[in-house]
């Protein structure tokens, strides 16, 4: 069956929307298969990030899917994002369908509809994809010729509040997983499609690669807590486990990242230098789910970074993982790198650093070639008690050595990042920030023989997030968040020595409030969801698309005469009974051991790193079967050939 | 004193390439700050010797001449680069067009001649404006009815705010051109439009503004705009004026640089 391009009939109307490039595709490494390359068995994805195209396209997940699929024969996968709302009341208006920016196809035609999910604000951005593409929103009107629609990213862990929208959500890492899935619907298709759609889910679910939520009963007490979930089908498995893919060597994704023409929010080539991190805060979902560690050596990073730069012509290359300065070789590997492109202009950056595995040493090998940026460090707690209770065990002592030292060495500018509502966190212990932060200038000024320095404090309100010890904890309700960052504000600002020179980032704790009700949520938030979205809500990561009251007006509508509110799910502390809605989905963690931990936390005990210290029993290697994988390997990278 | 970085200066320009490009099919939806970023990372991805300013914020030594506005196809744009190793210019223009994304596409490369800069070689544009579904005799009615205005103000929304421009007085000509292809939007009508470059500038969508209001002419679909030529009006005795019969010249704003460029 021929489908289609929709771009002769959108191209007339491009010229009347923003930034019309963004829509039109073409970017170096974009890929354009035949749709029947393998005949009827050709296995067709459409993947989303559910964003706009600018946040949407660097996105690493979706890259490496795209290229990952795309080099398998007999299966083609195309590229999907979220129209501004100008588009999309031009695309009403002249009844295009949501497409694909690659071949101009719409997405219904598509076999898969993977929407990768790194943020739960993107909700409803998928019900407009959905609803543009004429695919029904709700899994259960689905018909033969509707696309599977599956979740993944971090917030698949719980993706019980878009139970009703999705069809499946697969945890964890997707390499080998999208591949499983792909040979599932081949065989599907082989089968002449046996069952139907209901027939292909179920393989999905038996299978184990993913988690169907409608074979899945939830029951609930007369006081709205679960009280369990059931498979209905014999078959299904109670627990759904996430995947780990085990050798990162072999799996060097993104090979060739495209280029878009469009500005977009990094323009950069990245390579994962290892996934998985075992520091072990308490506040941290992405550490949690992704662990074990898993290093990628440094000869396959070098390779990687070398092909990349040569495909792409970026000046910029970011070593990306949770916490960058702590992979076994991390010295090598800027020291090696910076070699390399000695006089080229290629930069290198580390997004995430702690301060506690950072040196000087390092920060001249990251600059060396390039721009000299600010420097980063996440504290997340401005007093030493906040620190133990969220085991971010870095001590202001630490953190005053490394930025004098970055000083002394000719920064000006460093950044720090805090979380305000923290369990257990007093009106003391924000105000502690602002002690920081002036010690830091303090320190600085001293370091560096000069006052023009500059310190900025950036703060975002904390969220309680699935499958951590935070997840029992009560999330600090946004009036107390605005008074406590008010008075820091104030007491900064105040400051005759060093007001001036510290700025203070921060936002308003309302959105953190919806993102809670979004993370902790299970399957009667969908209606929350649906009803948000009809009432034109849209972009709810973009503050000004965010509407706090539309939300709160959707939940007192849906959860009217119902024991369970907003309020319910993000400032009630829930107990060690309770049955979360996301306990059948297994980030391998022990909930047993998480409640240690969450206790642990209210008696500010911490605990250390599994990577250098005797295992803690978190129950993710034995469960899944992984282990971890650090160096050092003691390779170097060697001068590039000239070619 | 500003601080320097403490690495070497870079290298000195030895020489200077002039590039003219084109953009056409999708990529005319492509911003100036989208070609610009595409043709930085082409000329790394094509490894040409780019000389670098100096300071902490190294960046290629590229100028651009008046790009044409997102959402216009271009026969005749123009750039500068700077390399701090001679190369052959018509190698930089295989390796250039080799590594940018087909649409945008290098179409000549010459050695910069000492004389005029590029800027100064450039004070007007030749469109060539295909209005879609309208039919040919009634736009040559509107453009009678818009050439014998004094003035046609327009008002066009920018970043500051409305702010009205004189669509008749940077116009030097406009007239229809005979030939229009059959398709799907039948009839059309194809306007040859050459507008002076001023400040503020005059855009093509500007003077299709003045025909639709000043001279009552309907533009069902949005009008498919090409740049074809940039370049010095031709001002010599023998030159035209602009009727039918003697169209406007426009002269080569490369032509300088290949005359004068030595022989190899």
């Amino acid at each position: 069956m021929p489908v289609q391009t929709i771009f002769d009939r959108l191209e007339p109307l491009l010229p009347s929307v923003s930034k019309p490039i963004q829509y039109v595709g073409g970017e170096l490494h974009a890929t354009v298969k035949d749709w029947d390359e393998a005949g009827e068995a050709t296995v067709r994805w459409c993947l989303m990030y559910p964003d706009a195209y600018e946040v949407g396209l660097p996105n690493q997940g979706v890259q490496i899917l795209y290229e990952v699929l795309n080099e398998q024969d007999g299966v083609l996968a195309e590229r999907t994002y979220s129209v501004w709302p100008d588009m999309e009341a031009v695309m009403r208006e002249h009844d295009i369908p949501q497409f694909t920016v690659d071949a101009h196809r719409p997405v219904k035609a598509f076999d898969v509809f993977g929407i990768s999910f790194s943020t739960e604000l993107g909700y409803t951005n998928m019900l407009t994809a959905l609803d543009l593409a004429g695919i029904a929103l709700h899994a259960s009107d689905r018909s033969e010729d509707d696309p599977i629609v599956v979740a993944g990213g971090h917030a698949a862990f719980n993706p019980e509040p878009v139970a009703d929208f999705v069809d499946a959500a697969v945890l964890g890492d997707g390499e080998q997983a999208a591949l499983r899935v792909t040979d599932i619907v081949r065989e599907w298709k082989r089968d002449g499609r046996r069952g139907g759609r209901r027939g292909l889910l179920l393989r999905l679910a038996t299978d184990g690669v993913a988690y169907v939520p409608s074979l899945y009963d939830v029951d609930y007490l007369a006081d709205g807590r679960i009280q369990r979930v059931t498979p209905n089908q014999a078959g299904v498995p109670w627990r759904v486990s996430k995947h780990t893919v085990m050798d990162l060597d072999e799996w060097p994704y993104p090979k060739k990242p495209l280029v878009p023409l469009a500005e977009t929010v990094h323009e950069r080539y990245s390579v994962e230098i290892f996934r998985g991190c075992t520091r072990g805060c308490r506040f941290c979902q992405a550490g949690m789910i992704t662990r074990p560690v898993r290093e990628r050596s440094i000869t396959t990073v070098g390779d990687m970074v070398q092909r990349g730069i040569a495909a792409t012509g970026f000046e910029e290359v970011g070593l990306l993982s949770l916490s960058s300065a702590d992979h076994s070789e991390i010295g090598e590997i800027a020291k090696g790198l910076a070699d390399r492109y000695e006089g080229d202009n290629v930069s290198l950056s580390l997004p995430s650093t702690r301060v506690d595995a950072f040196n000087i040493t390092l920060a001249d090998e990251l600059t060396r070639n390039g721009r000299r940026a600010g420097l980063t460090f996440a504290p997340e707690g401005g007093s030493e008690r906040m620190r133990k209770v969220i085991n971010k065990m870095v001590t202001e002592e630490d953190l005053i050595r490394t930025v004098s030292m970055a000083y002394g060495n000719g920064w000006r500018q460093v950044k720090l990042y805090f979380m305000c509502g923290l369990p257990t966190e007093t009106d003391d212990d924000v105000l502690q920030i602002a002690e920081m932060a002036k010690h830091v200038i303090q320190a600085g000024r001293e370091a560096a023989g000069r006052k023009d320095i500059r310190c900025t404090i950036s703060i975002g309100a904390f969220v309680p997030k699935p499958h951590t010890p935070f997840q029992w904890a009560a999330q600090l309700d946004w009036e107390t968040v605005d008074k406590r960052l008010k008075a820091l504000k104030a007491t900064v600002m105040n400051d005759r020595n060093y007001g001036k020179s510290i700025g203070m980032r921060y936002h308003d704790g309302r959105p953190s409030i919806i993102e809670g009700l979004l993370s902790r949520g299970d399957r009667r938030v969908g209606a929350v969801i649906e009803r948000v979205w009809r009432d034109g809500g849209r972009f709810d990561g973009w503050s000004e698309h965010f509407s706090f009251d539309r939300w709160a007006a959707a939940c007192d509508v849906v959860f009217a005469d119902s024991p369970v509110s907003l309020g319910w799910y993000t400032t009630r502390e829930r107990e060690q009974s309770e049955v979360l809605p996301w306990d059948h989905l297994d980030a391998g963690l022990d909930k047993d051991w998480m409640w240690e931990d969450w206790q642990d936390a209210l008696r500010s005990v911490e605990v250390d790193d599994c990577r250098w210290t005797p295992c803690y029993d978190c129950g993710v290697c034995p469960s899944l079967g992984t282990e971890i994988q650090v160096g050092p390997t003691g390779r170097r990278l060697l001068p590039l050939s000239p070619v | 004193m500003a601080r320097q970085p403490d690495r070497p200066p870079p290298p000195p320009v030895v020489q200077r390439l002039r590039i003219r490009y084109a953009k056409r099919g999708r990529m005319r939806f492509t911003s100036h700050r989208d070609v610009a970023r595409a043709l930085e990372r082409a000329l790394r991805r094509a490894s040409l010797p780019m000389a670098y300013s100096a300071g902490f914020s190294p960046h290629p030594k590229v100028s651009y001449a008046g790009a044409s506005p997102t959402g216009v196809a271009s026969e005749a744009e123009y750039f500068e680069i700077a390399l701090a190793e001679q190369r052959d210019p018509d190698d930089v223009r295989r390796a250039l067009d080799d590594a940018l994304p087909p649409g945008l596409d290098i179409v000549e490369v010459v050695e910069a001649a000492p004389g005029p800069s590029l800027g100064e070689r450039i004070a007007a544009s030749r469109w060539r404006v295909e209005l879609r579904e309208v039919d040919q005799a009634e736009a040559a009615a509107a453009i009678e009815r818009f050439l014998a205005l004094g003035t046609a103000p327009v008002e066009r929304l920018t970043k500051d705010g409305t702010r009205t421009v004189d669509a008749r007085a940077a116009v030097v000509q406009v007239s229809v051109d005979g030939a229009a292809p059959e398709g799907d939007f039948a009839p059309c009508a194809i306007l040859d439009l050459v507008v002076r470059h001023t400040t503020p500038a005059v855009r093509p969508d500007d003077v299709m503004m003045a025909l639709r209001q000043a001279a009552a002419l309907p533009t069902p679909v949005t009008p498919l705009v090409t740049r074809l030529a940039q370049g010095l009006l031709d001002e010599t005795p023998s030159a035209s004026d602009g009727t039918p019969d003697h169209p406007v010249r426009l002269l080569d704003p490369l032509a300088a640089d290949v005359v004068e460029a030595p022989p190899q």
